[in-house]
């Protein structure tokens, strides 16, 4: 997976002709997942017109708004090699924060609410990186203990409790009710997440250095990148989405209890993974795994409008893990032997 | 680990694309040190430049090795917790708890068993609970069409040995990711399980087979089951421990390349283990219904993190190649002791899995703690000499 072409190409710029517009579009990760969604949504609203009314893309796009987050995040930690599986706990324990906050200050501005659970979910992030990076732990191991220990917490604080929406402000809970050019407003909050992180990850030099430290850690030591601060920051930057999660998940939700975003952990690097994300690190997009998060929710609701059985979604959301797992296999193989002809040719 | 591109070129085409992910590969915190230099007792490491090489057996030996080893260490924990909670807790020692601490264990423990040597060999099995979710609802289906019991009983195991012969194709044969595959499986599975049973619940299983699954041997607490888990454990620690296959699955997961060229089947073994994870799987998901009398679609569901939680716990590397079943027993008694002996000290069972996930990330850390400040002496020392 480290041999993905495009991490290769920059090697040996001479030896290729700049690839063609459509031949780089066709070579895209995120292109079957691209393809997919296209097809699902197309065939579902030729049988049933109503899943492309106003109102059922709207519903598409509440739906998916907090599994993209998620799933942005979880990008950033994957594509260093590692993973995070605490995400459903921290994402529980913001959004129980959220509305205890909300009962106990009912007059808070909702922005600075939105700031004390971004940091929140970031200071829970960064006791997953810290662990991680200082104790030179695997990831998998760190956070699955941290999975049980925030949900632990949020029993204990929690206990029986549940907030509803009624004990929040009618602003707050209109956020995933009121539309801006048809778009609902934590959709664009998620959109615009999307976007700042891919620029990131696209143009800077920490966001490449993600992926250089999860194509080979050995080899992004050497280079001089400081593995261990980058690594924190990814976990602190997931951790902080999975707070914003857990926020919209307050203002979408009725209520918010002590086992809120239970077993979030697997679809969220499941969206990974059906965008293209490869597990093992060092390449796949954030916008990949956007889509990907879109594509999953999106096969629920289209299941429903096709009038398939219920209890078929979830067997479906399975084969279509196992169908991306295949397909970047197959991609892997093929662009590593494109490279290898390319390096017998180079001799 | 020395040269994985030198060894590329003359492996076998069959293994070709599975080799991605090399051992130390897996989730590794960047920067963590490879394997051959990490957890080395102390004379081995006297010049900055000698980190990989020497390997001089420096370890305990003999009986030193046996009690003072990891395993041992669980096993004190686990004794030191029981006799704790024998006199602090009220109605601890007594047979009622030793049954009911054992009926609740059995699902995880014997699903840590194949756990364990798969992820001894490097590779995960997360897919584990739906695979017992799908085995619960096809009994509880076939059962209301009115099949005999006991060809469900054979049903059940056959379907779980299919679940694990899929995953083992995909990982085993077509080489992808275990990860990646059993979190699509866990899915697919218990989508599957959802499609045959619905939500509807089955109960009406024969109460004679019912009263079988939750009664004790005689006065003494012990489950009537635990004769059979007894058995799988004692076959599984004597595979994993007193065979070449057993002893193959740790080369396999120290390094794969190596493990190929002393002849180690790879992608038989691994195809084995996802056999045996499948088949245990489904005993515990027939476990689960009898004990509960209750076939439902979603019996057992994240149960597999409780699992791997406590194969961590229990000494097993997740970069593969080390653990062993009895350091597992202990760790998944020792959860359940810990579990059982709070309930009924009235702590609130919410309090429990901060215990359980706390004990893992201190089995990781604890460990490293040693290492880290030897490290850090030998830095400075290094930093103070003088350059000659």
């Amino acid at each position: 997976m480290s041999l993905d072409s495009r991490s290769a190409a920059p090697v040996q710029p001479a030896a290729h002709p700049k690839p063609s517009p459509l031949g780089s579009f066709l070579k895209l990760r995120e292109l079957p997942v691209i393809l997919a969604l296209v097809v699902l949504v197309a065939v579902t609203a030729a049988v049933n017109p109503l899943f492309l009314s106003q109102q059922g893309i709207k519903d598409l796009l509440l739906n998916a708004t907090i599994l993209m987050i998620l799933a942005v995040g979880q990008t950033l930690v994957i594509i260093t090699r590692n993973i995070d599986l605490s995400v459903g706990s921290i994402l529980g324990l913001v959004a129980f924060g959220t509305g205890s906050v909300f009962v106990a200050a009912p007059e808070l501005p909702i922005i600075l609410v939105f700031l004390i659970g971004i940091a929140f979910g970031a200071v829970l992030g960064a006791v997953n990186g810290l662990l991680i990076t200082i104790a030179k732990v695997p990831a998998l191991v760190i956070t699955l203990g941290t999975l049980y220990i925030f949900r632990g917490i949020n029993n204990a604080w929690a206990g029986g409790t549940q907030y509803f929406a009624g004990e929040r402000p009618d602003a707050f809970g209109n956020l995933s009710v009121d539309t801006v050019l048809g778009f609902p407003v934590i959709t664009l909050i998620a959109v615009v997440v999307v976007a700042v992180v891919a620029v990131y990850m696209l143009g800077t030099r920490p966001g490449r250095d993600l992926y250089a430290i999860g194509s080979e850690p050995e080899a992004a030591k050497l280079f001089g990148i400081p593995v261990a601060r980058r690594v924190l920051l990814a976990f602190v930057v997931n951790g902080a989405l999975a707070g914003l999660a857990g926020i919209l998940y307050a203002s979408r939700f009725n209520s918010v209890g002590a086992t809120t975003g239970t077993g979030l952990e697997l679809d969220v690097v499941a969206a990974a993974v059906v965008g293209g994300v490869a597990i093992f690190g060092g390449s796949g997009t954030v916008v990949g795994a956007a889509i990907g998060a879109l594509l999953l929710t999106t096969i629920t609701s289209a299941l429903t409008a096709l009038r398939v059985d219920k209890f078929w979604q979830q067997a479906i959301v399975g084969i279509l893990i196992l169908a991306a797992v295949v397909i970047d296999r197959l991609a892997g193989a093929r662009a590593a032997r494109k490279l290898r002809i390319a390096e017998a040719r180079n001799v | 680990m020395s040269d994985p591109t030198g060894a590329r070129t003359i492996l076998p085409a069959g293994d070709g694309p599975s080799r991605t992910p090399a051992k130390g590969a897996r989730m590794a915190a960047p920067g963590s040190t490879r394997p051959g230099t990490e957890r080395r007792p102390g004379p081995g490491r006297r010049s900055p430049g000698s980190t990989t090489t020497q390997a001089a057996p420096t370890g305990r030996t003999g009986a030193a090795r046996l009690l003072l080893g990891r395993d041992a260490v669980m096993i004190y924990l686990l004794l030191v917790v029981v006799f704790y909670a024998c006199i602090v807790v009220p109605r601890f020692a007594s047979p009622v708890t030793v049954g009911f601490l054992l009926l609740d264990v059995i699902p995880t423990l014997l699903i840590a068993l194949p756990m364990t040597l798969v992820i001894i060999s490097g590779e995960i099995d997360l897919s584990v609970a739906s695979i017992a979710g799908l085995t619960s609802a096809l009994m509880g289906v076939l059962w209301q069409a009115g099949t005999p019991i006991a060809l469900v009983l054979v049903i059940c195991v056959l379907a779980g040995l299919v679940a694990g012969a899929f995953n083992g194709v995909l990982i085993a044969y077509l080489g992808l990711p275990s990860l990646a595959v059993t979190i699509g499986t866990l899915a697919l599975f218990r989508g599957l399980a959802l499609v045959v049973i619905g939500d509807n619940a089955v109960a009406n299983f024969p109460p004679g087979l019912t009263a079988f699954f939750t009664s004790k041997l005689g006065g003494t607490g012990i489950p009537t089951v635990m004769v059979g888990v007894v058995v799988l454990i004692v076959a599984f620690a004597v595979v994993l421990h007193f065979t070449p296959f057993g002893r193959g699955l740790f080369a396999l997961g120290y390094s794969k390349e190596a493990a190929t060229f002393v002849g180690i089947d790879v992608a038989q073994s691994k195809f084995l283990l996802y056999l045996a994870t499948g088949t245990v799987s489904a005993l515990a998901g027939i476990y689960w219904t009898l004990r509960y009398s209750s076939a439902r679609s979603d019996n057992a569901s994240g149960l597999e993190l409780a699992v791997i939680a406590a194969v961590l716990l229990g000494g097993v590397s997740i970069f593969g190649g080390k653990g062993s079943i009895p350091g597992v027993l202990a760790g998944v008694l020792l959860i359940g002791t810990i579990n059982y002996a709070l309930k009924l000290d009235r702590v609130s069972e919410v309090v429990l899995i901060i215990v359980t996930g706390s004990l893992l990330i201190l089995s990781v850390v604890a460990p490293t703690i040693p290492t880290a400040l030897r490290r850090a002496r030998h830095a400075r020392r290094v930093r103070s000499a003088p350059l000659s």
